[in-house]
């Protein structure tokens, strides 16, 4: 017994001589087209394409983390992980926990989805966003009853039991849900554009990284291959860099 | 078979869903939590004895250590305790290897709300592969569960140890053998009777915990049925509606199944440690 516990210890304080510059991609894996776990069981979507190119530039080799989006935060301060990369607009409410590259993904409209014919307004109903998003946010002063939610996929299952009247999301998350609801869902109310775009998230300290990541970004932004990704995962959308 | 699903219908369609790679890996998860049990359970039996064992010590910081950890866990939520105990431990673990591998960086550890500690003191190693990153956490869940389910052990096994009748003790000292002895030989065996309906009672409580898992980040069997039951649209390449439903009513006849078994065990075993115990006969009797 001892000696295992010597072991263990020794196991646990003294390994890692040798290890080399590894940037571990905090994801969230559930908001397709943006990131979402594929039926192989693996991490896919545009994040994910982003985040390998990125890499690939700046010469980081990287890992994939999945973590629910309401610890996101917490657990990239905490160090479990290095990057957020899960379509986190940039806000200045994060920014003062967190910092933000720039931007890969320009600010998109938000909309509220509701069942037809239900007739639901979305200034007074109950709405559902999901938990520390923009669109809580906004929800909560729009006058309508926010009602919130751990992940994406109860927000919209929300209104399809009648639970909520209306979700309220990126459009380019409920554009698939809508389209292939064979008319049961439709889009209602005005869109709103939120936020100042979607960047990956780093720690304050982590400075060097930041910038290692703001160049690569530069590159894919300058060199067409971002708004390529943009068209194949958003529609054919025209991106804007 | 299976390499186009858009093609594939009926029992095909089904067959090919549930076995895809994304499925294997919710098949794997139900293997995490017998591991969470298979494990906890000897190292909760473990830190009940020592608790049961420091509360009944003759000295007296030991005893009151026992009746600190003992009573101070049962007043808390374990929820409350599953969040803190990982996150305590890990950045303790981190700070110690940052005092030693580190020495030269003089920086404070909590910047701000940031935690920082150099490369080489992460618990595991950012470089490390996503296997270590799983093991160690499903270490720190393993330590939480223990040390709450401990506790509830501790006083379980302490309650039996005072149930015993005290004239079997007399009896044993009367026939002259040590206090040692008596604990072996008369104390410990017969203790078992009182003991086993509240452990079993703990094992129970302890396989609806394991959902908790969850909690604590580790993809469990609750995860994937979330995650898997959720509705998919066509970027995936088997889309589905919401089939919540269904996953979670297989998480029910596995968690019942396995409590039923629990409880056919535990009836047999019981029945095994009350053999010659004419006392507690009638006790069950009546």
């Amino acid at each position: 017994m001892k000696k295992i516990l010597i072991a263990a210890m020794i196991a646990v304080f003294a390994t890692g001589s040798a290890y080399a510059q590894t940037v571990r991609m905090g994801t969230e894996g559930a908001y397709p087209p943006y990131n979402f776990i594929n039926d192989k069981g693996e991490i896919d979507g545009f994040e994910r394409n982003v985040g390998d190119k990125l890499c690939e530039i700046a010469k980081l080799e990287c890992v994939w983390v999945k973590n629910d989006w309401d610890s996101i935060i917490p657990n990239l301060v905490s160090g479990n992980y290095d990057t957020i990369i899960a379509g986190m607009s940039i806000t200045e409410e994060r920014d003062k926990v967190i910092d933000f590259t720039d931007p890969y993904f320009p600010a998109d409209p938000s909309a509220y989805m509701a069942l037809a014919g239900a007739g639901a307004d979305v200034t007074k109903g109950n709405v559902a966003a999901q938990v520390n998003t923009i669109q809580s946010g906004h929800v909560a002063g729009s006058g309508a009853t926010l009602v919130e939610f751990a992940t994406p996929d109860e927000t919209t299952a929300a209104v399809r039991s009648g639970e909520a009247d209306a979700v309220f999301a990126d459009k380019a998350f409920l554009q698939k849900i809508v389209d292939e609801s064979k008319g049961e869902l439709i889009f209602i109310g005005e869109e709103v554009i939120l936020g100042k775009g979607v960047g990956l998230g780093v720690r304050e300290s982590d400075a060097e990284l930041k910038g290692k990541l703001n160049a690569a970004i530069a590159i894919m932004k300058k060199d067409g291959s971002l708004n390529a990704l943009i068209a194949k995962w958003f529609d054919g959308m025209k991106g804007p860099y | 078979m299976c390499s186009d699903p858009s093609l594939l219908e009926g029992w095909q369609w089904l067959w090919c869903y549930l076995s895809t790679p994304k499925h294997q890996q919710f098949y794997a998860s139900f293997l995490v939590v017998f591991a969470v049990l298979i494990v906890t359970a000897p190292v909760t039996m473990i830190l009940g004895f020592a608790g049961a064992l420091a509360r009944r010590s003759a000295f007296l910081p030991l005893r009151c250590f026992g009746i600190v950890y003992t009573s101070m866990i049962r007043g808390v939520p374990e929820i409350i305790f599953f969040l803190f105990v990982p996150i305590a431990l890990d950045q303790l673990v981190e700070f110690i290897r940052h005092r030693i591998k580190c020495p030269e960086i003089t920086d404070p550890i909590y910047q701000g709300a940031d935690f920082v500690v150099c490369m080489a003191a992460k618990m595991p190693l950012g470089s490390s592969p996503q296997w270590a990153h799983g093991l160690w956490g499903f270490t720190l869940a393993v330590i939480a569960f223990s040390i709450v389910y401990g506790a509830f052990a501790a006083n379980t096994l302490h309650g039996a140890l005072n149930a015993v009748p005290q004239n079997q003790l007399e009896t044993a000292r009367a026939f002259g053998m040590s206090e040692r002895q008596i604990f072996r030989r008369i104390h410990l065996p017969q203790m078992w009777t009182y003991a086993l309906p509240g452990l079993s009672n703990l094992w129970m409580i302890l396989i609806k915990a394991t959902p908790l898992l969850f909690l604590l980040g580790i993809e469990d069997i609750v995860y994937w049925a979330k995650e898997l039951g959720g509705a998919k649209t066509s970027y995936f390449a088997y889309p589905h509606p919401d089939w919540r439903l269904w996953y979670f009513l297989a998480l029910l006849v596995f968690y019942l199944s396995l409590t039923r078994v629990s409880e056919v065990v535990f009836k047999s075993l019981t029945a095994r440690v009350s053999k010659g115990q004419s006392l507690l006969g009638q006790a069950t009797a009546s």
